[in-house]
């Protein structure tokens, strides 16, 4: 009798304490996971208040056009660090590709026969970095993405001679330039890579691949899953990802350059991890990568509209960039903690 | 315990034939020899405990079984017919499923998402697999069907497995073999990091895939497990076999004693 008493009395004072801490630490989560969007919401709210450009319709649009680039390659990238990648080859691709496209172009190409190059052109530096990566055996894609980096930016500066090459079919400069019902046409571009890879990835068994090859490469094998190629095809996509960038950009400027997309790689991770991606793999959600993506734009822009030195913009991203990244540490933590919970819970 | 015995007796006429054996298998790591001629055999409705000290050869037999490793030499007959099992792919499509002792479940995962993995619902069939549609809500009814079938209860069914208890992870894995099962179900040392009420859970788990007509291989330390369960014990030493005998509370020193070499 004396021992159930008070185990009784044991569980109820336990309980009401560990229920609370229970919704305490769910909440956390929640916030947590819909983060990207409220820190989104918070800086745009933020911004409007500090400067009275930020939200007028030709700002909104302009930022939306600086960001068409960064947005289509950062979800590219997305899927890469979702397998526990990483791509570091975009930016290069990118400049690699317009170049070919502009080439084509001067050599008689239509506007299709240029976009259709641009991208095969992205889509072939993606399968090159995933075959090595899976098929040559190498430890981690750092090392051979690192090394296309270098290879399609010199490739990019041998064929167009160290210069940009002014001109591009009007269909391509469209793109970057006219506005359909006042926002410019490479957003619905970026809405359409998103649409499509969002079906992709949320209802395809493609999608659920990447995700289980991203939470666990080993079982992934174990479970018959065909990891070899789902690794290939992530960096495919980041690699036509950088393509479309490609066709953005050259639209944008009228022009193909193997100066275009520095630094771009740093972006587009940033944008990746800023949506609460996590290095660790298996974990992300595409909407958020981009979302990513447009808070670095709109801190550009705003630290711009505001008149900040452009050498602290660098310096605001990479602290935004280490917030993020101890956001995804403390979200770990709290799932331990939501675990440990579970497993003393009876059952 | 009803179950246990009915399955006892319907072992002792020993009329069904074997629907795995494994002849000489050997298995050599560099210089270290880790199988040196194994034969072991189980039949439907049976559960065969594999018994042996660390680095006995359990797991690389289980892993050769199960197409992580392959034999050097030495044959896997499913059914009456030698069969080549090349990749754990090749092995599931035999109908061999395997329980691994670190889970292999995705923690990023919902627990249907992970009784799935590898084979997804999903259509139409002319797409090539990975570009099918995910049939995600029959992938949910059918899981949550099966874990009520099956008596595991989960807090949330969304969640993903990251959040859930050691023995809520184990039941699932163990619940996932019991889905696609269709002839062997190979189980590396399923309690081993358990309390108490979830090894019986899992126990009972592992109970019903004998019931329904599986070959069970059970590999683990806890010789109370064995007695229970197991039709047959194989002792592995140095990988070979050194014993094989039916386990009951009266044989039991002798079980440790092979396991041990003393």
């Amino acid at each position: 009798m004396l021992p159930e008493a008070v185990n009784q009395s044991g569980i109820k004072a336990d309980h009401p304490t560990s229920a609370s801490q229970g919704t305490g630490l769910a909440l956390g989560l929640k916030v947590l996971s819909v983060g990207p969007i409220l820190v989104l919401a918070l800086l745009i709210a933020l911004l409007s208040f500090l400067s009275p450009y930020f939200l007028t319709q030709r700002n909104i649009g302009n930022i939306l056009a600086q960001t068409a680039v960064i947005s289509v390659v950062a979800m590219g990238q997305h899927l890469v660090i979702l397998t526990r990648g990483i791509d570091l080859s975009v930016g290069s691709n990118l400049a690699l590709a317009s170049v070919v496209g502009a080439l084509t172009f001067h050599a008689g190409g239509s506007a299709a026969a240029v976009i259709f190059v641009m991208i095969v052109s992205g889509a072939a530096v993606g399968a090159i970095n995933g075959g090595f990566f899976v098929f040559g055996r190498l430890p981690h894609p750092f090392i051979i993405t690192l090394a296309t980096l270098s290879i399609a930016k010199g490739l990019a500066l041998q064929l167009a001679d160290g210069r940009a090459i002014p001109g591009m079919p009007p269909a391509i400069s469209a793109l970057g330039t006219d506005a359909i019902g006042g926002l410019p046409g490479s957003v619905f571009v970026v809405l359409g890579v998103l649409a499509l890879l969002l079906v992709m990835t949320r209802t395809m068994v493609w999608g659920r691949w990447i995700y289980a090859v991203g939470g666990r490469p080993d079982a992934a094998l174990r479970m018959g899953i065909p990891v070899s190629w789902v690794l290939v095809s992530t960096y495919v996509v980041s690699g036509t990802c950088a393509g479309i960038g490609a066709v953005l950009l050259a639209g944008r400027t009228d022009a193909g350059s193997p100066l275009f997309g520095n630094l771009l790689e740093l972006d587009t991770i940033a944008a990746v991890i800023i949506g609460g991606a996590s290095f660790l793999g298996g974990r992300g959600h595409l909407g958020n990568a981009l979302i990513g993506a447009i808070m670095i734009g709109v801190i550009r822009n705003a630290l711009n509209l505001l008149n900040v030195n452009i050498f602290f913009q660098l310096i605001a991203i990479g602290v935004v960039i280490v917030i993020a990244v101890e956001s995804d540490v403390l979200r770990n933590y709290l799932e331990g903690r939501v675990r440990v919970m579970q497993a003393g819970k009876p059952a | 315990m009803n179950a246990v015995f009915a399955s006892r007796t319907a072992q002792a006429d020993e009329a069904s034939p074997p629907v795995l054996s494994v002849r000489g298998a050997s298995k050599r790591f560099g210089s270290v020899l880790a199988l040196a001629g194994i034969d072991i055999s189980v039949s439907r409705g049976e559960i065969l405990g594999l018994l042996g000290d660390n680095g006995a050869g359990k797991s690389t037999l289980i892993k050769c079984i199960s197409g992580v490793h392959r034999f050097d030499s030495g044959s896997i007959i499913i059914d009456g017919a030698i069969t080549t099992i090349r990749s754990p792919g090749e092995a599931r499509f035999a109908g061999i499923e395997t329980v691994y002792q670190d889970l292999a479940l995705f923690d990023n995962l919902t627990p249907a998402q992970n009784f799935f993995a590898g084979r997804e619902i999903s259509g139409p069939q002319w797409l090539p697999r990975g570009l099918r549609f995910l049939k995600q809500r029959r992938m949910d009814a059918e899981t949550e069907a099966l874990l009520g079938n099956l008596k595991v209860t989960l807090p949330k069914l969304d969640a993903v497995v990251a959040m859930m208890s050691g023995g809520q992870r184990q039941a699932i894995a163990v619940a996932r073999s019991t889905v696609f099962a269709r002839k062997v179900v190979i189980l590396d040392e399923p309690t081993a990091a358990l309390g108490l009420r979830e090894s019986r859970q899992v126990l009972d788990l592992v109970a019903t895939l004998r019931d329904q007509g599986n070959a069970v291989i059970l590999i683990t330390h806890n010789m109370e497990h064995v007695i229970e369960l197991a039709d047959r014990a194989v002792v592995l030493r140095q990988g070979r076999k050194v014993g094989e005998l039916v386990p009951t509370k009266d044989n039991k020193q002798e079980l440790v004693s092979m396991i041990v070499g003393a």
